[in-house]
Formats: C-alpha cells, structure tokens, sequence
C-alpha cells in the first residue's frame, strides 16, 4: 500500500463515526488485557473478600465479588486476555486454511474445485456450535482445543469468498499475463492475485474475531472452557445460578462481551467501507 | 457529457451545468424543472446510448419497454398501444415483429438491441434525437446497418440528430456540420466536408490525421521460413455439465489452419465472436485446443502442459486488449515487466536493468519503473503492457485487439510503436483486430475468420483489393467513411456530430 492511499484509506475510516468509536473501545480493552495483570497481579481464581459483595460498595472492588468471594474487576481483566487471544488464535488459523483452500479452489478449478467444495460443505452442514461443543468435548478442554475448535468450524465462510473471488480475479488480462509470462502457479496465486482478493478477506476475518470471541464465551459457559483461565463465559455461567440474588456477577462479564463484540463489528463495518469505497452503502 | 446535460441526465447533485443555456425551442432546459423535463424527454428529444446490452431492462419483454414510453407520456390507449409498437419494430427493420415484441432482451443480437434502443427512441416522434456512440459497441457490418438505419429515419421523418462519436469515419459518412471538442472545450465547428477537408484546429488535424488510411501499405514480399504453423486447429468450449444434463458446447475454431513466418505480421480479422481471440488464446497456451496442432518451429505445443511449457512461454508473447485490465494494480510497473525474466531464472538486478531499457523504448523512460498502474493514461498503460511483453525477448508477439479500447489519437501512436519495434526486433506478430483499417496498416498478411473459420487468407493487398469470398467483401463494404477525406457524403440539413473524444 502506498503512502497516499494508507491517507486515503485513514480519511475514509474516519470518516465512519461508529468506526472509530468502536477502534477507540477495542484499544481500551486490547489495553487493559495487555497491561491488566499489572492491575491485579494476583490470579482471579483467589477468594479475596466476602462472597456477594455487590459493586462500587467496597473499596478495591468496583464490580463487587462472586459467590466464591473472587474479584469480579480481575476476573474481566483476565478474561478479556483469553477472550481476544482466542478471538484472534482461531481467526488466524481459520484464515489459514480457509484462503489457502479458497485460493486452490478458486484459482485451479475444475475437480479440484469440486472436491475441495464438497469437502467445504459437509463442514458447512453441521452446525457450527454443536460441531464446536463436540470437538472440545472429545479433546479436552484446553486454551489449544477451543482455539483448534472454533477455527475448524469458522473456515468454510472464509473458503468460498475466497474463492469467489479467485474465480473473478483468474480470468482478468493481468493474471493471464502472468501466465504468459511462465509465472509458477504458486507465484500467481500468492504474489498476483491474493493481494487484489483481500479487502473483502480482511473485513469477514474482522466480524469473525467477534464471532470467534462469542463461540469462545458460549463455551465457557457451557463449563467447556479451559478450567486454569478465567473467562467472561465462565463468570456468566458460574453467576447464573444467582442471578436474581446477585445480578451483578454475570451483568458485567455480559457487557464485557457485548462492548467487545460491538466494537468490533463496527471496525469491521468501517474496515468494508473504506476498503471497498465502491460497495459502500453510505454516501455521506 | 454535453448530451447528457441536455437530457438533464447529469448525476446530480455533483455534477451540474454551471453556466450557459441549452435552447430547445426557445426554451431554456437547464432552468426548467424535472417535471417539465420529463415530458420533453422522449417525447421531443429521444436518446440512443452507447451500450445496448446493458440499456434494455433484461427482465421486461421487449413490448412492454417500448409501451413504458408510452406511459410515461400518458399517450394512445391500449389497442393503438399494440399496433404502434409493431409498426415501430418493423420501421427499424426488425424481423417478425409479432414474435419479438413477447421476447426478452437478452434473446436479441446487440444490433437488434440497439435498434429496439431506437425504436423506444423515436416511439413519440421526437424532433431532435441524441446518439451518443450508438455504434461503437457493435461489429463494424451491424454497425453499418445501423448508421444506413438512422438516416434513412432521419429522412422519413425530419429529425436533428446530435451523434457523439470518436470515429471520423461515421462522420464522414452521416455527419452534415461536425462539432469538435477537447478537454470539454468546442475547438472547431464546422460543415463536415470542410472540416474534414480543411481543418482549422490544431487538434482536429492531429484527429484526423491519425485516422488510419485504409490504403494497404506495399510491402517487399519477404520469403522467410515459417515460425509457427497451425494445422486443422479445432476449439470446442464444454460448458459445465451437471448430474442430469448435458453440457453446451460451443465450436469457437473449426480446422482452422494458418502460418507465421518469421519477422512477419499476419492480421486475423473477423467480427466479435468469430474465434480470432480463441486461437491466440491457444497460441499463447491459455487454452488447450481440442483438435489439431501448433507447431512451433518443430515442436508442436498444443498438447503441452505444465512444466513443459514452461521454455515455450519464452518464446511467445502476448500483448492483451483492455490496458486497464492487463496490469496488476497492486503492483508497480517495474516488477510488472522484470516479473516475467525473474521467472525464467533472470537475476533480479539484470532483469531491472532489461525492463529500464524497454520502458525507454516503448517511450516511457525510467521513472515509470517505481509508479503504479494508475497513474498511467491508457495509452501509456498499453505501452507498459508492449514492454512487458517484450521482456523475454519473444519470437512471436500476439497482439489481441491491442487497440481497440484506446482513443483513435492514441491508436495511431500505439500502432506505430509495435510497427517500429517488430522492426527493431524482427518479431514475427499476430495481429488481432476487427478494425481493418488497422489491419491495413500493420499486416503483411491478412487472414479473415467468420464463425470459427478462416474464409479467405493472403496477402494484405490483395486481400483488400480483391476480396473472393462474400463474408470478405461484406466487411470491407462496411468500412465507414471508406473515402475519407478525398470526398465526403453528403446528408440532410440538420445533422450535427460532436465529438466528444
């Protein structure tokens, strides 16, 4: 990308409100997993105080404690570190295989195409969440299983844009040039076309990293997650049982996840607009 | 753009006539309001666009589009509707009216698109009919159709036209007073036989003179042996086949059988869809023929794959038609051209130093080597494309249309650059090209396909002067303004021709 349009692409960004309100949020919370443990170097699981102490009552405990008498601020500083690792860990990996298989598909066609697609498509007809469930159910709940879960169940999307879009760029003049040139295939598909497929690539992997970050919370909360770390889904799930005595333990992991997952979506949003100023729905 | 501010067509609120007047009978359009607008347009002034393909509405039948004319303007009622509408089908010579009006758009040929296009124009009589490039999305024979069309209804019925073209040939042809504009100013205006004759604006000679002349060049007949021959090449196009149905099939190329000597250019000239891109896609081995051979000095390439072909891509070269689409816009130009030798082993510094030297020939000079593709003019993009063709030293360069979608002032520069460098570099060329003036200028040899057959082949001059087969005969006849300049034909009164290059 040239200097001028990294410019152009800032102005069109900024231009997005919601955009950079949600990048704003998104920093506050990539800070705070960053640098959170220096705020509480203790581990979330300790039992600090009186269980059920409700929030902004005692000094030190803003949003209160559980029904173990765990700090409820440290758990989500915790939990905010295994949320966006595994948001974005599993992004990564279903992009990984999901471009890879797209661009193969796409760019070779024919039986390839047909088998690869096939393929695609019987992950595409289990649903995601009990294929998700399954998966970290035979191979034990760990950070690695539900990182290895989530991308499982999130490449296919990824697989047929991808795809789509090798299938459009394969027939342009300038890739067929490169064939013409005696370009490897390898080389074209990586050097020639990949770099014009990915604006639409990077704003699906932007909205998956919110997905992902929900798969992750709906696991913990089934009581699938990694039992060492402390996740927003956990709290939920473990404060559920109290709720009408003790709103506050699952009312603040909850919006935890919802501001994450909103703020997201939105630099998602802004990401499609600026990236592809000619599919933009806006005209502001 | 003028045409469109007359119709009030502009894509408000960004673009807006800023100052002057457009009169249509002594009223001022640009200051009247939509409403009143509307009932001018269509009903007064009618207008034909450039692509038909995509100006009809592809899920109304053909009937119920021209019928929307008549109710935009509340006119004739249901029964004289019907009768109306055939009789408007029939006038731009359409046949079997009856069966057509019930058809959809995309069942019709673009020249019958183009005339459904003018039949819904001319549906509420309009006194003035604005053409803007009616014909330059069509074959050079649709195209004379449908210019002899227009003005045999412009004479039936009193019309103005306003025709806006690039080409000077429909000028010459249909044009009674030309106006000339560049860079949105009018520079010349003028009766068409004096302009054409005697120009008086600078650009509008430089125009003109860049107009190929369609006088076949004499050439020394060179007797060089053969670089690529091609026998009895069939191309057959499977469509997708399902679980319970059969595929289309589509014959694009039928025996055909050609020859290129070295140092050569032989012109492959026929309409669009008449298989010339189709064989120099085999040549270059972007397709695999279903039949036949191509061989290239003795070794025959058609059935290579892979890695074999890998030496042969060296050796041919293509030079591609749309240079907006042929260069990669993520890339600069630079890699674009020394891509090619980097891939068969040439070291990176050698190959900078290669592509350097060719953007200095093709007349780019080095400073284009770290710019991207969009910061070029089409013309500079087709020379980009010109050098990275050349970038591997290439015996044999396919040109596909490698003009088409450039200005006519353009087009004369682009020509003479691959004319002076196969004459640096003994290249032999296929030239592709449905225009044959062009093919006039550049080809020693001409070879005419009609519907994935070659009709008739030899020398250019003869070609030209002599034409056996019909097919050959028609699409010289469809030359337009085949006189140019000598003598230019005479119209009606009230034709005016902008060009809005």
């Amino acid at each position: 990308m040239t200097a001028s349009s990294l410019a152009e692409f800032t102005r069109r960004f900024s231009r997005h409100g919601g955009a950079v309100l949600g990048a704003a949020i998104l920093f506050a919370i990539t800070m705070l997993a960053v640098f959170g443990p220096l705020l509480y170097p203790e581990s979330p699981w300790r039992m600090v105080q009186k269980p059920f102490l409700p929030p902004m009552m005692t000094d030190g405990f803003l949003f209160g404690t559980d029904t173990l008498g765990r700090n409820i601020a440290a758990g989500l500083v915790h939990g905010a570190r295994v949320s966006l690792l595994i948001g974005l860990a599993s992004t990564a990996a279903a992009l990984v295989v999901g471009v890879t298989t797209g661009a193969v598909a796409g760019f070779f066609g024919g039986r390839v195409d047909d088998v690869l697609m096939r393929f695609t498509e019987l992950f595409q007809t289990i649903p995601n969440f009990a294929l998700a469930i399954v998966l970290v159910a035979i191979l034990q709940p760990s950070t690695d299983s539900i990182v290895l879960a989530i991308a499982i169940v999130s490449w296919p999307p990824i697989a047929r844009l991808v795809r789509s879009e090798f299938l459009s760029l394969r027939s342009r003049e300038f890739v067929q040039a490169s064939i013409v040139q005696g370009q490897s295939s390898f080389q074209i598909i990586f050097t020639q076309i990949l770099p014009n497929a990915l604006p639409p690539v990077i704003v699906m992997a932007s909205l998956m990293v919110a997905t992902a970050v929900l798969l992750e919370s709906s696991l913990s909360f089934m009581g699938l997650g990694d039992p060492n770390t402390m996740s927003w889904g956990y709290m939920i799930g473990a404060g559920r049982t109290v709720i009408r005595q003790a709103w506050w333990i699952s009312f603040f992991p909850g919006i935890a996840i919802l501001l994450t997952v909103l703020s997201i979506n939105l630099v998602g949003e802004g990401l499609n607009d600026a990236l592809n100023p000619r599919l933009s729905r806006r005209t502001r | 753009m003028i045409a469109n501010a007359v119709m009030g067509l502009l894509p408000k609120p960004h673009v807006r006539p800023v100052a002057g007047a457009v009169r249509f009978r002594g009223r001022d359009l640009l200051k009247e309001t939509e409403a009143a607008l509307q009932a001018i347009r269509g009903k007064d002034i009618g207008m034909i666009f450039q692509e038909p393909m995509t100006a009809l509405n592809p899920v109304m039948t053909i009937e119920r589009q021209i019928v929307e004319v008549f109710d935009a303007h509340a006119v004739l009622d249901k029964s004289e509707r019907k009768s109306k509408v055939l009789e408007l089908l029939s006038d731009v010579g359409l046949p079997d009216p009856e069966l057509l009006r019930r058809s959809y758009p995309f069942r019709l040929s673009g020249g019958q698109r183009q005339r459904v296009m003018i039949a819904m124009a001319l549906a509420l009589r309009p006194e003035v009919l604005i053409a803007d490039e009616p014909t330059t999305a069509l074959d050079v024979t649709t195209q004379a159709q449908i210019l002899s069309l227009i003005c045999r209804l412009q004479s039936e019925r009193d019309m103005g036209i306003m025709f806006v073209t690039h080409d000077f040939g429909i000028v010459s042809d249909i044009a009674d007073r030309v106006a000339v504009m560049q860079l949105g100013k009018l520079v010349e205006v003028g009766r068409a036989a004096d302009v054409l004759r005697n120009p008086q604006h600078d650009y509008t000679r430089r125009l003109l003179s860049a107009v190929p002349a369609f006088v076949p060049k004499a050439r020394p007949a060179a007797h060089r042996g053969r670089l690529l021959s091609i026998a009895r090449l069939d191309m057959t196009y499977r469509g997708k086949h399902g679980l319970f149905t059969k595929g289309r099939t589509v014959e694009a190329a039928k025996e055909v059988s050609l020859d290129v000597r070295k140092g050569e250019t032989l012109g492959l000239v026929g309409e669009s869809g008449s298989g010339k891109s189709t064989i120099g896609r085999c040549i270059v081995r972007l397709l695999e023929p279903s039949g036949g051979s191509i061989r290239l000095g003795d070794i025959d390439i058609s059935r290579m794959r892979g890695k074999q072909l890998h030496p042969i891509r060296k050796r041919v070269q293509m030079i591609f038609q749309d240079p907006y689409a042929s260069l990669n816009p993520r890339r600069k130009v630079g890699r674009i051209i020394s891509e090619g030798p980097m891939a068969h082993g040439v070291s990176e510094a050698e190959a900078t130093a290669r592509t350097i030297e060719l953007l200095e020939l093709v007349g780019l000079g080095r400073a284009a080597l770290h710019r991207y593709a969009h910061e070029f003019s089409g013309g500079q993009r087709q020379r980009i494309g010109i050098a990275r063709a050349l970038a591997l030293d290439p015996e044999l360069l396919v040109a596909d249309e490698p003009l088409s979608a450039l200005d006519v002032s353009v087009q004369a520069q682009i020509l003479e650059l691959l004319a002076s460098i196969k004459e640096r570099l003994h290249l032999a060329m296929l030239f592709i090209t449905h225009d044959l003036r062009v093919a006039a200028q550049i080809c020693d040899r001409i070879a005419v396909m009609q519907r994935g057959r070659i009709v008739e082949h030899g020398d250019t001059a003869d070609v030209f002067t002599n034409p056996t087969h019909p097919y050959t005969r028609e699409l010289i006849g469809a030359v337009s303004g085949l006189a140019l300049p000598s003598t230019v034909v005479a119209g009606q009164e009230s034709t005016l021709a902008a060009d809005a290059l």
